[in-house]
């Protein structure tokens, strides 16, 4: 018996994510404000610096790729009720997978031989990371928010090893490995505008971009148009329904966490074999927690991430144009609007759709009373 | 809201305790409750029958604040009463006892009663009040329950009576009783109707809400039935009859036997030997049954729930593991060497109606075409060689409605949007539509209206007909009598009972479900097979 009057979809799906992300932006006004900087003209700033000019349109786009990428890897796992929150790892390792094919190779093909292969070893080492929790979740009960938390540190501690004593390049001080041949790095998006004779500022944003789009077609497929994502919706919202329809539970979780692995370990090819063109030391910088505000944000639907990707870019872009701009403003002020999205969108997702559906009953109930 | 006030000229203010007058609810489109008027006695025990769907709850939640009507009024003991939550209920007397119970497992009774109205900030001061209150309230009404008892080592019956109480210790002078009757064997509801006869002896008017006739007319004084959001009759329950309550409730004759011809029962499709089963905590769930279903044949399982159907429905489908004993399906052995997935197990012909469908027959965030493939969703006919072949699906979930008049007939329609008796028949059409040799039913007509119980019933006699063998569990003793050929009774995982259906009737089976606990030897009627 549900006691309230529902919602039309678009209300759903459009309204409430809406008000929610500006509800996050309205408190992180008064934020600014009480800092002492007026609200709007950091909105302004923000806004110019995100899409004003082409710089910042490049900048803003390369940090939406790897969202969507993190964002997918999110909500892959979250359809199968798995809270993956080790994106972040799973990208860090992933780029171990990039980086070693790209060095291998690097002299031998040309970078469109070289993607798939490295789009292949992205994901394989992502889905490698993330098959150990899904497997511990699955078979032997530890859950999986716990053990993918506690397999970021272990990536960041293994990558620190392996780039200070493995993979360092010889005679140099920085954990860091050799720079991959240039011909067989990802074209810059400028090189391609150039190509097509368009002048554009050199940025990071480069052509994985495109890889994310794809990636996103992939997982709406696969969700909803598979019976591998019959199989991961169907254990994500009832279980022993899973069992019943003679599904192995266990297996899926395993799965799917390994796809989730594959589509976070592809932030690789936009940093390791796109903007970075090297393996650095914490090259993931937080994407992979971003993905986690993006999914919610997002309502794990590859539309919804692009969305919210594309807003998570702009915000990091936006935000170093603020710490620029405002002496008393530091870059931790995109921290607290991304906590507040995700206090927002996650965990006060429902605050407003009681409200809303009053308002929603009140205005059919005097719209039926005039008619 | 609107608030008309409505004199009705022959209104007795003092001998109702509850009045309705020209209730209207809609839910959008959906009209839930349309002009309906309730004239409650005080002191009488009124039952309201109707369909799923009806209206029931909806006027009901009415009463209890969970909604407020778009129009009409409501008086309580004679006075114009506006209830905008539960909380203002209460204080105007009424108390509700949920189909569901609303308590907390690990608390005891008397932790549960007070909770919520504890009265202030020291619990054993409130507790200590409480207990003297209760005692009072257990004597004058003869409603004896260990307060200190923990509430899950409580039976079923015993839990409900902790409901009632809790509403009386909050000062109810009016009782709703939803579906109060689902869980309890005939002997615990002969209790619950003694207790109800003395809450009416105090004054105390009680509202039942059922779609049980039987119980209808073996309790209360006055019936109204609801049909399609209006209340299409109210009459005294001595001037009326479950065939003439019935029709009022669907709108037209209802059969409420099942029209079928006798058994004629062929090999052996289904064979149980000693089958034993111990959940996780070592407790034996299933006792050493043995059993045969033969083609042609509907076996029924009667037995109060809990007592070992539901586990042994889980060994029969492959979705628990065999521990001991061994299970033939048409000469095929599963047992603690050879396992069998639910998804082999359908591939020997075997089809399974989940017992409790909201938990494994149906997936509700799915569109209804996607659980009418649950546990098919793997062969070829729905699948190409990556997607999923929507069309074909698609097609499959229109005809499966088609064949089972499930309505609203789209397949695009959120599972859980369906009311109970379209799903229920959606996931019989499902199972059913393969021609399965062996057919599981749990719950065949769990929260289905009468018209569809019918239907059901129908269906699974003309597979009987057809030559397949049919396992139904149900906890509906009429059910199971009008339904099946022949009754095994179990009790404590263990098989009390094989009758013939035509041989027994709804006291001795209650007999027999109670019997094990007494240690009694296993009851043996007509010839078994």
């Amino acid at each position: 018996m549900s006691r309230r009057t529902k919602l039309p979809a678009w209300a759903d799906i459009g309204l409430i994510p809406l008000i929610n992300v500006l509800l996050a932006f309205l408190s992180a006004g008064v934020v600014v404000a009480l800092i002492g900087e007026s609200p709007l003209e950091a909105v302004q700033v923000l806004i110019r610096g995100a899409f004003g000019y082409d710089e910042g349109v490049g900048y803003t786009l390369y940090y939406t790729t790897n969202f969507i990428f993190t964002g997918l890897a999110v909500a892959v796992a979250f359809h199968a009720g798995l809270f993956n929150i080790g994106g972040e790892g799973q990208a860090y390792i992933g780029g171990l997978g990039v980086g070693l094919i790209c060095l291998a190779l690097d002299h031998l093909l040309p970078w469109w031989a070289l993607l798939p292969l490295a789009i292949i070893a992205g994901s394989l080492f992502g889905a490698a990371w993330a098959f150990i929790p899904g497997y511990l979740q699955a078979y032997r009960g530890s859950h999986v928010v716990i053990t993918t938390i506690m397999f970021n540190f272990i990536a960041s501690a293994l990558m620190v090893y392996l780039l200070v004593n493995v993979l360092i390049q010889p005679g140099s001080m920085s954990p860091e490995t050799r720079a991959i041949a240039p011909e067989s790095t990802l074209p810059l998006m400028h090189e391609i505008f150039e190509f097509l004779g368009i002048k554009i500022t050199q940025t990071p944003l480069n052509l994985s971009i495109f890889v994310a789009l794809l990636a996103c077609l992939f997982v709406w497929v696969l969700i909803w148009k598979t019976r591998w994502g019959y199989a991961i919706r169907m254990i994500g919202f009832n279980e022993s329904a899973a069992v019943y329809s003679g599904i192995n539970p266990k297996r899926m979780v395993v799965i799917a966490m390994m796809i989730s692995g594959s589509l976070a370990g592809l932030v690789a090819i936009n940093e390791v074999m796109g903007a970075q063109e090297r393996v650095g030391l914490d090259f993931v910088s937080g994407a992979g927690f971003t993905g986690i505000a993006v999914a919610l944000m997002g309502r794990n639907h590859p539309l919804g991430i692009i969305i919210a990707s594309l807003l998570f870019g702009a915000l990091f872009q936006g935000g170093a144009e603020l710490a620029f701009e405002f002496s008393t403003i530091t870059r931790d002020l995109v921290v607290v609007i991304q906590g507040l999205v995700i206090l927002f969108c996650g965990a006060l997702a429902y605050m407003m759709r009681g409200p809303l559906e009053r308002l929603f009953a009140a205005l059919s109930r005097s719209n039926q009373e005039e008619g | 809201m609107v608030t008309q006030t409505i004199q009705d000229p022959n209104r007795d203010p003092v001998s109702y305790s509850i009045q309705l007058a020209k209730i209207n609810k809609h839910f959008g489109a959906v009209k839930a409750n349309v002009d309906v008027d309730l004239n409650v006695v005080k002191g009488e025990i009124h039952a309201i029958v109707g369909e799923n769907g009806a209206g029931k709850s909806t006027l009901m939640s009415i009463l209890y604040g969970f909604y407020e009507a778009d129009s009409g009024s409501i008086y309580v003991d004679g006075e114009a009463v506006r209830i905008n939550d539960s909380k203002r209920a209460i204080e105007l007397g009424i108390g509700m006892v949920h189909q569901h119970f609303m308590l907390v497992d690990n608390f005891t009774v008397l932790e549960n009663i007070v909770l919520g109205a504890e009265g202030s900030w020291s619990l054993t001061s409130s507790l200590y009040k409480a207990r003297n209150k209760l005692q009072a309230i257990s004597d004058q009404y003869g409603l004896n329950v260990d307060l200190d008892a923990v509430v899950s080592q409580l039976p079923v019956g015993l839990q409900q009576r902790v409901e009632i109480l809790k509403a009386l210790y909050r000062d109810a002078k009016i009782l709703i009783l939803d579906e109060p009757t689902g869980v309890l064997t005939p002997q615990e509801v002969d209790q619950l109707f003694a207790i109800l006869k003395t809450l009416k002896s105090q004054g105390v008017s009680v509202l039942l809400i059922t779609h049980k006739l039987q119980e209808v007319i073996a309790i209360s004084d006055q019936v109204s039935v609801m049909r399609a959001g209006a209340m299409v009759a109210t009459v005294k329950t001595s001037e009326t009859s479950r065939e003439a309550l019935a029709e009022l409730m669907v709108g037209r004759k209802v059969l409420l036997r099942v029209d079928k011809h006798v058994a004629n029962p062929g090999k052996t499709l289904l064979q149980v030997d000693s089958l034993t089963w111990h959940d996780e905590t070592d407790v034996p769930r299933l006792d050493d049954v043995s059993f045969k279903v033969k083609a042609g044949e509907i076996v029924g399982v009667a037995g109060v729930s809990g007592n070992g159907q539901t586990e042994l429905l889980g060994l029969l489908s492959g979705m628990l593991d065999v521990q001991q004993g061994q299970i033939n399906i048409e000469g095929i052995c599963i047992d603690a060497q050879h396992q069998m997935t639910p998804k082999q197990i359908r591939h020997l012909g075997v089809g399974h109606v989940a017992e409790d469908r909201h938990r494994n027959g149906m997936v509700g965030a799915f569109s209804a075409e996607e659980t009418a493939i649950m546990g098919f969703q793997d062969e070829p006919e729905f699948n190409g060689k990556i997607l999923q072949n929507r069309l074909a699906i698609t097609e499959h979930c229109k005809s499966l409605m088609n064949t089972f008049d499930v309505r609203p007939a789209d397949p695009d329609l959120k599972s859980a949007s369906f009311s109970g008796g379209n799903q229920q028949k959606l996931c019989i059409a499902r199972e059913m539509n393969v021609s399965p040799k062996v057919l599981l039913v749990g719950q065949p007509t769990r929260g289905v209206d009468i018209g569809a119980i019918e239907f059901i019933h129908q269906q699974i006699v003309s597979l009987r007909d057809q030559g397949s063998a049919v396992l139904v569990v149900s906890v509906e003793l009429e059910e199971i009598l009008s339904l099946c050929d022949r009754v095994l009774v179990m009790s404590e995982g263990r098989i009390v009972g094989n009758v013939l259906a035509s041989e027994t009737d709804a006291r001795s089976l209650g007999l027999m479900m109670s019997s094990s606990r007494s240690g009694d030897q296993m009851v043996q009627q007509g010839s078994q097979s």
